[in-house]
């Protein structure tokens, strides 16, 4: 049922996403007569405050959005993994200090470094991704260095070791195939969280700039205008959820298919 | 337990640092930005040598350390309001936020995530559990806008924002503690859930103690560990989630500082609230390891 479910929404974001780029309809076209109405025929999701379409507005803001996750989740996926392998399969001193590194970043609760990164960047969409990039490498590579640490005694990496294969061939080759799965896994719940993060900062205005549209910035321009125009927070924030939600079901998914023990930490 | 204090100490002492290169990090000037382009070069200057820009780096790092011992903040670029000040009057609203929310949370996650696991498999359980993802998943700027329309706007039954009224702390308590409600739901069960096929479970129904002594005494003693280690892990969410929530219902804590401070390019407020936050969450944490130790029989004797 809840598969189906998320399947339904991951797809229809897809050909929505799709849409966008085929009919493209201009996000930016002001339609004077609609500023805050509700949703209608011309407009099915409602104008906004300039009376730009929201529907349109949504459809181009999920562009940025996925772009913007997906692009973070490699960045911090590739960093975090590689200082984590290299703690791991060192240990010692290396995996001190690294491990160390990473417990500042951790001090940090939630996105507070991200929030704060983006504000001495300054606004704009490569700064935001920086910021999020900075901050995001974290878990990865707590995740993969107790991976190697375990994986490093397994008998074909000794093996090869002892065959003479070079470090990085030990790593890419030896260690990091059997840990795709989790790192997958992983990737698919971090896009989720990306996408939040990144809302929450262009929420906070400190993202994507106007007049560009994105999740975030919408959702702050419908709580300023929702005591005359509910409709404006309520639809951007569904379309926000719903695409959440879908995007850690299929995360669920996939742990279910590839048989990932995730740690509840 | 010295080796924990030693690893904080060298935690803060990389917050501190990390804070500190913040400002660093601005491109280009970071007086220029601060104070905009029209200022006259004598109020930059002026500013550059009170926040002592004009010295070498690591002579900065240690002006800086040394004021901070002295709980000296500086003071904001524009009001001239000395920082220390703006923390002390901001900081109780948040705390008394973060700890309301908290028990919140732990008022409808504990017995949600005990009727869940009671009734696991079942229908009850199902509509938990779809509940609490769902609910998991909701950011505070979309939970927030939700509970304020229904409760401030339509039903009329709580002030919208400010904290004029005693009662402007709800929404927002709510909005955050209904999410980490959602999380100790699920900890909750999957905790309860894994002690609940043990021996001792089974010796105690065997005395023929009543299934509330069974579950309340016997098997939440052992599932609560791991809970108090989710609920330091979470004060840390609450404390970054009061940025968002505090700005959209206008409660004055040191979130909202915190964003009000960057919308002004006020860095050093920025930089404080960073700090203050940032701390605040290694002595929750460090305070929930203590306490999981003495909460422990098994850790205690270990250590």
């Amino acid at each position: 049922m809840m598969r189906i479910f998320s399947g339904a929404i991951l797809g229809f974001w897809l050909v929505a996403i799709l849409a966008g780029y085929l009919f493209a309809q201009d996000a930016n076209a002001v339609d004077l007569k609609f500023v805050l109405h509700g949703p209608s025929l011309q407009h099915w999701f409602g104008a906004d405050d300039l009376g730009r379409d929201i529907l349109a507005r949504v459809l181009t803001g999920v562009k940025v959005s996925v772009l913007v996750a997906l692009v973070v989740t490699l960045i911090t996926m590739f960093t975090g993994v590689l200082i984590g392998m290299l703690a791991g399969f060192y240990g010692g001193k290396t995996d001190a200090i690294l491990m160390q590194i990473t417990d500042v970043f951790l001090a940090f609760p939630g996105i507070l470094l991200a929030i704060t990164f983006a504000a001495v960047l300054g606004p704009g969409i490569s700064n935001l991704i920086l910021a999020l990039s900075l901050t995001g490498w974290v878990s990865y590579a707590r995740l993969t260095r107790g991976q190697t640490m375990s994986l490093r005694n397994r008998q074909h990496v000794q093996a090869a070791e002892s065959l003479g294969a070079t470090v990085p061939r030990l790593l890419f080759k030896h260690i990091l195939p059997l840990m795709t799965s989790l790192l997958v896994v992983e990737a698919a719940y971090s896009l989720a969280s990306v996408m939040i993060a990144e809302a929450s900062l262009s929420f906070l205005g400190l993202g994507i700039q106007a007049p560009h549209a994105s999740w975030g910035a919408m959702l702050r321009d419908g709580v300023r205008f929702m005591l005359v125009a509910p409709h404006y927070v309520l639809i951007v924030g569904l379309c926000l959820m719903s695409l959440i939600l879908a995007i850690n079901l299929g995360g669920d998914y996939l742990r279910d298919k590839l048989d990932v023990r995730r740690d509840m930490e | 337990m010295i080796k924990r204090i030693l690893n904080t100490a060298i935690v803060v002492f990389g917050v501190l640092l990390l804070t500190f290169l913040l400002i660093h990090l601005v491109p280009g000037d970071p007086v220029e930005v601060m104070l905009g382009e029209s200022a006259s070069s004598a109020d930059r200057e002026s500013l550059r040598a009170e926040l002592g820009l004009n010295q070498p780096l690591l002579q900065q790092f240690g002006h800086y350390l040394s004021r901070l011992a002295h709980a000296d903040f500086g003071q904001s670029i524009h009001t001239k309001t000395p920082i220390a000040e703006l923390l002390e009057s901001r900081y109780p609203a948040t705390l008394k936020l973060a700890l309301l929310a908290l028990t919140i949370g732990l008022l409808i996650g504990i017995p949600l995530g005990i009727y869940s696991a009671l009734k696991a498999g079942r229908w009850q359980d199902i509509v938990v559990t779809i509940i609490s993802v769902r609910l998991s998943a909701m950011p505070a700027f979309w939970l927030g806008p939700v509970l304020m329309l229904i409760f401030a706007v339509w039903l009329g039954w709580l002030p919208v924002s400010g904290m004029e009224s005693n009662a402007s702390i709800i929404l927002p308590a709510l909005t955050l503690g209904f999410g980490l409600s959602a999380i100790l739901t699920r900890m909750t069960r999957t905790s309860l859930l894994e002690v609940l096929n043990d021996d001792y479970i089974r010796t105690a129904r065997a005395k023929g103690l009543t299934e509330r002594v069974v579950i309340l005494r016997h098997a939440m003693r052992a599932a609560l560990l791991p809970i108090i280690t989710i609920v330091g892990l979470q004060m840390g969410s609450l404390l970054a989630g009061a940025v968002i929530t505090e700005t959209i219902f206008s409660w004055d804590g040191i979130g909202r500082l915190l964003v009000e401070s960057i919308e002004k390019r006020d860095y050093p407020v920025t930089q404080a609230c960073v700090v203050v936050v940032a701390l605040s969450y290694v002595v929750v944490n460090l305070a929930t390891d203590t306490l999981y130790k003495l909460a422990d029989p098994r850790v205690r004797r270990a250590s």
